[in-house]
């Protein structure tokens, strides 16, 4: 007994020095970043940060902002219809790709290439392909389909949908192969079992094996979640905000008033207002995710 | 329905017999359409790249080349001009392989150590840490942008590799300690309680049980980071100085001079130099990266 | 010229008390179009040749709001480049006050900048309690109506010669199937034209009320309600032109495509490189053509604290000689720019430049925006132009009701 304490402590210890990379980075990137930036919210900072306080004013103003309120609603339309397609295509392929199929690596190849890809070189491409002038539109065009108009880049109650496009094409590969790991990951005595009891195919996905495959889809969750409160570099690439302001986001509103604007307490306020609408999401399911494992 | 169900049934399920079944035509049909989807903006990328200018103004762009020229892409390489340098992407390449390498290697390193602590040896508060990290996958890159400057200027570790190799470790930790975590949660409990009954410690344990273990969590960790390292822009123009600037800030500046005209095809082809890295990746380990996540996403 | 490299090592000797060993300075900017290159590398030339030491390029592409976070990030994260490009009023204003800027002062007074430069506001501009803390490298002027020759011959009407004549023959253009106006979707494109319809087709001292005092109930009033009629008139003759760059713009101009574009001198740049002579194949309009006037901002470059003694005296002599004749006359020729001394021989200078030089004589000089607003103002009104331009439904009096509130909320 006396012998094993010392040896306990010891280890543990190793335990969490060699996490201490990660107790920094939590503590003093992300809690004291985030700290920091909210602090500085409530002043008046332009260029540099500085402690000069205001009060709510740069909170009042960014809520007073057509510009901002745009950026909100486009998230929220760019978020939902990502999540939403993302899941349900990428689900689909996984679906269709597990069914024992020819040339199975070859699809997945295909399919998953644009992940490589930057957001950079999606949005030039799909600005591109979306061109009028030069992409599908003047295609079918000349092929003879006179009045046919797609043109989402240029028509402003659209232009979400446009970038949504692109998003999607760079995306779902990635979702896909998640959702087929998932799918692998399913026991066959379930899939013998539904047919013996004669259950048709669709209800056996949608009622044991996808709920069966909780994990995956979280996991999946929080790459896509995040990667949609973060976009930017596809909005710069593709739309630069037009046409107009019709396809602004928040994270962009953040860096151009930050940089552009020389307006940092302005930009701080925005990102706090961002940073606000993902606690709301991410810790009730932190605490359902980790606080139950805890318990249990 | 009864063509759905026979469809769908199972991925296990007895190879259809006949090639052409309607079945058949149907989940081939449906993928080779989405492959069309898919594979469209880079057959677009690659003809216009092989374009002259003129050809390119006359308008198809998903044509093939009438007379195919290989002058935009050395002109992309070595030539294509930002302010006075006229290097391309050339003197990129190289910075961003610089960056690149050691990035990809720390930041592993940092997060497979990460996972396996959360997975094996939790001690009081690790979780707490851990939802934390959580959380910071979702914080705008933009946020943390000043932080860092300061936090970096103050270490004096603004404008190196070193600097910049700890902001990638520190934006890629998040998601990467997730998947190990989730891994090495799956690898059976009894090897560990073996291994510690035999009295093996914290890094034998990792090095001689669970890294042998890990191919498949490692090549999917390494395709993430040396895609998203690779792609960045960001953090490359922001914390290094011209002399370490990544492959895509040229990229950027190469796309971003119009000189004139838009040259497209100089910038689908520099485009595609500089996607090159990442994609050979893709498609040299998609196998190996699909067993990977399988093991790293699938167990909670 | 060699008297002028005697005087410049005597200079830096006299000032720095050492001799400056070859080192290589970087300097940042973001002159990236051919004119703007082709500029830049009039300054370099020099640099090399008349100094010991070299010039490392740092162009960063992609128009100032790319390039400046990447500079003001570098110069607070203590990793300062030796000279960097800003606009010079406000921009780099908290970084001079924050002592991060090197005062340049000496070498003002030793060459003598308070006597040759001209205007003397610009000057001002680089100025803070009584110290000078930036070299103006050139006069930009916004207000001009660049005009495409090709596209009112093709339309049949003659080149018009003022604003009003240009808004009168947008509709023959239209029928030929010109665009009457090209105009690059960006904010600043934007509010840049507005700016130039506000000095141009209003009296000065509104203008000045508006951007100087920041006078709400101006803003609000039935002067600035004319400008946003003309902003809603460009909006129309816009509509088609749906390029982003603003040297694409011009572009459409060299080809015949747009009849005009109201732009900056730097224009001249690209109508340069394209090998087209001002008089023939395109005209300008200084001020539009309705009133003799042209503001004076410009860009100036600003010398970050170093502590290398070596770059610290290679700072110096750069700065001197940017403001040199010789690189002042062979920069803006090549820029499309004005010189900021007025005694230099700008002969062969071509024929819109000589009428800006002739402007600069003979009017009130008129300070630019921004010298007198700030990033974060300019950045609100750009925001606001780029909607007004896209969203037809936003009328002019919406916009000018949230023009007012903005300038109220200035400071």
């Amino acid at each position: 007994m006396a012998a094993s304490r010392p040896n306990r402590l010891f280890r543990n210890l190793t335990a969490k020095i060699a996490a201490i990379p990660m107790i920094l980075t939590a503590l003093v990137v992300f809690v004291g970043g985030t700290l920091w930036t909210v602090v500085y919210s409530f002043t008046g900072s332009k260029m540099l940060p500085k402690l000069k306080f205001v009060g709510l004013d740069q909170y009042e103003r960014l809520w007073d902002t057509r510009r901002w309120m745009v950026s909100i609603e486009n998230l929220l339309i760019y978020g939902i219809c990502m999540l939403v397609f993302s899941f349900v295509i990428g689900f689909i392929l996984a679906a269709l790709m597990d069914q024992k199929i020819r040339f199975e690596s070859t699809f997945r190849t295909i399919i998953l290439y644009p992940y490589a890809l930057s957001f950079i070189v999606t949005g030039l491409v799909w600005q591109w392909v979306l061109n009028p002038e030069f992409g599908i539109q003047h295609i079918l065009r000349s092929l003879g389909w006179e009045s046919f108009t797609f043109d989402p880049l240029y028509n402003a109650d659209i232009a979400i949908y446009g970038v949504l496009i692109a998003g999607l094409w760079q995306g779902t590969g990635l979702i896909m192969v998640l959702m087929l790991a998932g799918l692998r990951g399913i026991d066959q005595e379930i899939w013998k079992a539904s047919r013996v009891d004669g259950i048709p195919a669709w209800k056996t996905y949608v009622f044991i094996v996808i709920p069966m495959m909780r994990p995956v889809f979280i996991t999946t969750l929080v790459l896509v979640a995040a990667a949609i409160v973060k976009v930017y570099d596809l909005i710069v690439a593709q739309t630069g905000g037009g046409p107009g302001i019709a396809t602004e986001m928040p994270a962009k509103y953040v860096y151009d008033y930050m940089f552009g604007g020389q307006n940092l307490g302005q930009g701080f306020a925005a990102s706090t207002m961002m940073l606000l609408a993902v606690i709301i999401v991410v810790i009730p399911w932190a605490y359902m995710e980790f606080g139950s494992k805890n318990r249990g | 329905m009864a063509d759905m169900t026979s469809t769908l049934s199972g991925p296990r399920g007895p190879k259809p017999r006949k090639v052409l079944s309607r079945n058949n035509i149907m989940i081939y049909g449906s993928l080779i359409v989405v492959s069309l989807y898919y594979l469209l903006p880079l057959w677009v990328m690659v003809m216009t790249s092989l374009k002259g200018m003129p050809e390119i103004r006359m308008g198809n762009i998903f044509a093939p080349p009438v007379e195919i020229t290989f002058e935009p892409w050395v002109k992309a390489w070595s030539e294509a001009c930002t302010g006075l340098n006229c290097d391309g992407l050339s003197r990129g390449f190289w910075n961003s392989v610089r960056i690149t390498v050691p990035s990809v290697v720390v930041s592993i390193a940092i997060a497979s150590v990460n996972g396996y602590a959360l997975a094996n040896w939790r001690f009081r508060g690790a979780d707490v840490f851990f939802t934390i990290l959580i959380f910071g996958a979702f914080i705008p890159y933009q946020v943390m942008l000043y932080p860092i400057v300061i936090l970096l200027r103050e270490m004096g570790l603004y404008g190196s590799l070193t600097g910049l190799v700890i902001v990638h470790s520190v934006f890629g930790m998040p998601i990467l300690t997730l998947l190990f975590r989730n891994y090495f949660t799956s690898l059976p409990e009894e090897l560990f309680k073996a291994a510690r009954v035999d009295g093996a410690g914290f890094w034998r344990i990792y090095f001689q049980i669970m890294l042998p273990m890990s191919l498949p969590i490692f090549v999917v960790a390494m395709i993430l980071q040396v895609t998203g390292i690779w792609n960045d822009f960001l953090f490359g123009v922001i914390y290094t100085k011209p002399d370490l600037y990544p492959m895509t800030v040229q990229l950027n500046n190469i796309v971003n001079s119009v000189q004139g005209v838009k040259e497209y095809n100089v910038n689908m082809a520099a485009t595609l130099l500089t996607g090159l890295v990442p994609l050979a990746i893709y498609f040299i380990s998609g196998k190996l990266f699909v067993r990977g996540i399988a093991a790293g996403a699938v167990k909670g | 010229m060699t008297t002028l490299r005697t005087l410049l090592t005597a200079t830096s000797a006299l000032c720095w008390l050492s001799t400056a060993h070859a080192t290589e300075l970087e300097v940042t900017h973001w002159w990236t179009s051919g004119g703007e290159a082709a500029a830049v590398a009039e300054l370099a030339k020099a640099f090399d040749s008349k100094t010991e030491h070299s010039w490392k390029d740092g162009a960063i592409a992609g128009s100032g709001n790319t390039a400046r976070p990447v500079m003001i990030s570098r110069i607070t994260g203590g990793d300062p480049m030796a000279a960097t490009q800003f606009n010079h009023g406000r921009q780099a204003e908290e970084l001079v006050e924050a002592g991060l800027m090197r005062d340049l002062t000496e070498i003002a007074a030793a060459e003598g900048w308070k006597d040759i430069v001209n205007p003397p506001s610009l000057l001002d501009a680089c100025t803070l309690d009584g110290k000078i803390y930036c070299a103006p490298i050139n006069i930009h002027s916004w207000q001009w109506l660049w005009l495409s020759d090709a596209a009112y011959k093709t339309a049949g009407v003659p080149v018009p010669t003022n604003w009003s004549e240009f808004v009168a023959a947008a509709p023959a253009l239209t029928e030929a199937g010109i665009v009457p106006m090209a105009m690059g979707q960006q904010g600043w494109q934007q509010k840049g034209a507005f700016d130039v319809l506000m000095i141009a087709l209003l009296p000065n001292d509104i203008y000045l009320k508006v951007y100087d005092e920041k006078d709400a109930e101006v803003a609000a009033g039935p002067d600035v309600a004319k400008i946003f009629e003309a902003v809603d008139q460009a909006r129309s003759m816009a509509a088609n032109s749906n390029v982003q760059d603003w040297n694409q713009a011009t572009n459409m101009l060299i080809t015949g495509k747009a009849g005009g574009q109201i732009m900056g001198d730097w224009a001249q740049g690209e109508f340069a490189v394209a090998g087209k002579v001002a008089g023939t194949d395109y005209h300008c309009l200084p001020g539009l053509g309705e009133k003799n006037v042209l503001t004076t901002g410009g860009d100036a470059f600003y010398f970050p604290v170093l502590d290398d003694p070596d770059q610290t005296a290679a700072q110096g002599e750069l700065a001197a000689l940017m403001l040199s004749p010789e690189v002042q006359v062979a920069f803006n020729l090549k820029k499309g720019s004005l010189p900021v001394r007025g005694d230099v021989d700008l002969s062969s200078a071509n024929d819109c430049m000589q009428k800006g030089l002739a402007v600069l004589k003979s009017a009130e000089p008129l300070p630019g925006g921004d010298q007198l607003i700030t990033q974060d103002t300019t950045r609100q009104i750009e925001d606001l132009m780029v909607e007004f331009f896209a969203d037809t439904s936003l009328t002019a009096a919406a916009a000018q009701e949230r023009f007012a509130e903005i300038i109220g909320d200035a400071d």
